[in-house]
């Protein structure tokens, strides 16, 4: 793979078959039965009854048990040219509900990971504004805060998947989507704080990492729901998510929630960020782009079966997926065995929240045949979730960003999963 | 009319109290002032119109040196690219194609915005240690290496702001989402007209990771 010299937002084609690593391990080796150990099951007791187990003081910051040990984040070694400047997956699979562990949320950064002492973090906010500020960490948990969940994902998130099915996992197709409670505090707060000018119509958001991440962000955005958040699902922030802050730019693409957010400057204009000119446009079929493509699409995904979750053995089983919109709430989620020619709603699980991963499930009954999974979710905009050719004829295939269509899982007659393209 | 009068001079003065509370005093009076040299430190952003632009000029005959070695080892002599790393020249005419190149040259539609990337985050690794001229002249070396400027055309904050790029009008606004038929919450339910012959598996494709065997 080498030759390639795309990075991951750049990548343009299907790679040829026959080069890489396989396809096949991950779902042919959840298919081996693993063999229970008869000393421990019935009429026997088992071995941790006998014996004592771990004191409190054993682990003090606990971790999932080694037997969940492949719920791990992943990453395509040949997508990018560092592990610095790259991305892993949220193995979306293996996880259920809506909350994202902080742990497993996937991670995209520039310039690797910078760590920070909280006592050095400074946020400056600068530009036309009344008074140029700044803020310690103290200080900004001092303002009133709010707790919310949001989703966030990459424009890139199903990027390489616009020619044809590519990847064969769930995880790496869906995966660059995470979603946590944040605790912060709103924008639109700080901003009574620093005062505005009338002419600031621009927010330039700035990290403090080694790419010094920018992007421009329209000031109704930033005084409608933006938060400059310091904590994920009730702890500090990771390191990998930003710590000690990020900006939360709900429902829009996740390159703008600037992690290690240093600066926030007012302005008159937009910046014109590479992140917002070379990278993060959309290049339509006539050679044009789309720019400033902000909010992601209605999307869902089929979580279980899926390539990575076989179906075991015949009879009744879950369809366990995630939907979401940018625009709000999901309102509906339809499911199809057959390829998207018919569909039933499938059952949504509270809290049904807006710009948040929603659940949903619906069962099924598997016989042996071969089965064409597709999930359609429908927001509280009526808008529906479209197909990849709907997207295809409109766009092209260059796109690279802003695939939210939907993917189908083919289960074949030995219970492997595929991901395939039907045409 | 004399209670309506007072009426509107009291919601005049509401509305005077209220901006002026917004604007000029501090609600919670919480972090403190930022000095001039404090944000002049970390103000480094540039516009396209050229603003922010930091005193300095580089040509690109100054420039080659600098780049050679700065810039070089990942992007290659020439901005060809080593192994993944980007492609910095080229392109151009190869944006509607099956296989676009998007290079700074054909695709970056602001002289300012490499300026500033190249500022602010390279060499990769060693951010912001570029001296002003030396990004300007590694600037003007793309610049003339992608036929945008002459070689001994002097790149400065006076005229970064300036540079007409060849993509300059490639990128559309604003974003015409949602752009795919609108069903108004009510797709297809019942026996759909959809393809479901299956033309692609990624298994096939075989480019996927597999877990290291245990």
């Amino acid at each position: 793979m080498a030759k390639e010299k795309k990075d991951i937002i750049s990548r343009r084609s299907i790679i040829k078959a026959g080069v890489g690593l396989g396809a096949l391990g991950l779902s042919s080796k959840s298919l081996l039965a693993k063999e229970a150990n008869n000393k421990n099951l019935p009429p026997n007791v088992p071995e941790w009854t006998e014996t004592l187990g771990d004191g409190v003081d054993v682990n003090p910051y606990g971790m999932p048990t080694e037997f969940e040990s492949n719920v791990i984040r992943r990453n395509v070694e040949w997508l990018t040219a560092s592990t610095e400047s790259s991305v892993n997956f949220t193995p979306l699979q293996d996880l259920e509900g809506i909350v994202t562990p902080n742990g497993l949320c996937f991670e995209r950064h520039h310039g690797g990971t910078a760590i920070i002492n909280p006592v050095d973090y400074r946020l400056m906010i600068n530009g036309l504004v009344d008074r140029e500020m700044i803020f310690t960490l103290d200080d900004l948990k001092r303002f009133p805060q709010v707790n919310k969940f949001y989703f966030l994902e990459c424009a890139a998130n199903g990027g390489m998947e616009w020619k044809g099915s590519q990847l064969n996992g769930c995880q790496y197709t869906f995966g660059m989507v995470h979603n946590v409670q944040y605790t912060g505090v709103k924008l639109s707060d700080l901003i009574q704080e620093t005062g505005l000018k009338n002419n600031a119509k621009w927010v330039l958001a700035e990290g403090s990492d080694s790419s010094g991440m920018t992007r421009s962000i329209p000031i109704e955005k930033i005084k409608d729901d933006c938060i400059i958040a310091w904590a994920m699902n009730g702890e500090a922030l990771r390191p990998e998510q930003g710590y000690p802050i990020r900006l939360v730019v709900p429902g829009w693409e996740g390159n703008m929630w600037v992690k290690w957010l240093r600066r926030i400057e007012f302005g008159d204009k937009p910046y014109m960020t590479r992140e917002e000119t070379s990278k993060y446009t959309d290049l339509l079929s006539d050679g044009k782009a789309r720019m400033f493509t902000w909010v992601m699409d209605t999307k869902s995904v089929i979580t279980s079966p899926c390539p990575e979750k076989p179906v075991l053995q015949k009879g009744i089983h879950q369809i366990r997926g995630l939907a979401w919109s940018g625009r709000g709430k999901i309102k509906r989620v339809d499911v199809s065995l057959d390829g998207g020619k018919n569909w039933k709603t499938a059952q949504l699980h509270s809290p049904v929240l807006e710009k948040s991963l929603t659940r949903f499930t619906i069962p099924f009954e598997w016989n042996g045949e071969e089965m064409l999974l597709q999930s359609r979710a429908i927001d509280e905009t009526n808008y529906v979730q479209p197909t990849i050719k709907e997207l295809q004829n409109i766009r092209g295939v260059n796109s690279i960003y802003h695939n939210n269509s939907i993917a189908t899982w083919l289960i074949s007659k030995n219970g492997k999963v595929d991901n395939v393209r039907l045409g | 009319m004399l209670d309506l009068g007072k009426y509107i001079i009291f919601s005049l003065l509401s509305i005077f109290f209220s901006i002026s509370s917004f604007s000029e005093t501090r609600k919670f009076n919480i972090g403190k002032i930022a000095t001039k040299q404090e944000v002049a430190g970390w103000d480094i952003d540039i516009r396209p119109d050229g603003l922010g632009a930091p005193k300095g000029s580089g040509d690109a005959l100054s420039g080659e040196e600098v780049y050679a070695e700065r810039c070089a080892s990942c992007h290659g002599d020439f901005g060809e690219g080593i192994d993944r790393w980007p492609e910095l020249v080229g392109g151009s005419g190869t944006l509607s194609s099956h296989d676009p190149v998007k290079t700074t040259g054909s695709y970056w539609p602001y002289a300012s915005t490499i300026y500033d990337y190249v500022y602010r985050s390279m060499p990769f690794g060693e951010a912001q240690s570029l001296t002003y001229d030396e990004t300007y002249k590694i600037v003007a070396y793309l610049l003339n290496m992608n036929d945008i400027i002459d070689e001994d055309f002097i790149l400065s904050n006076e005229n970064i702001g300036k540079i007409k790029m060849p993509n300059r009008n490639g990128f559309l606004l604003p974003d015409p989402r949602p752009d795919v038929k609108n069903l108004n919450g009510n797709p297809c339910m019942k026996n759909c007209n959809t393809p479901t012959k299956i033309i692609g598996k990624a298994r096939d494709i075989d480019v996927t990771p597999e877990d290291e065997k245990s």
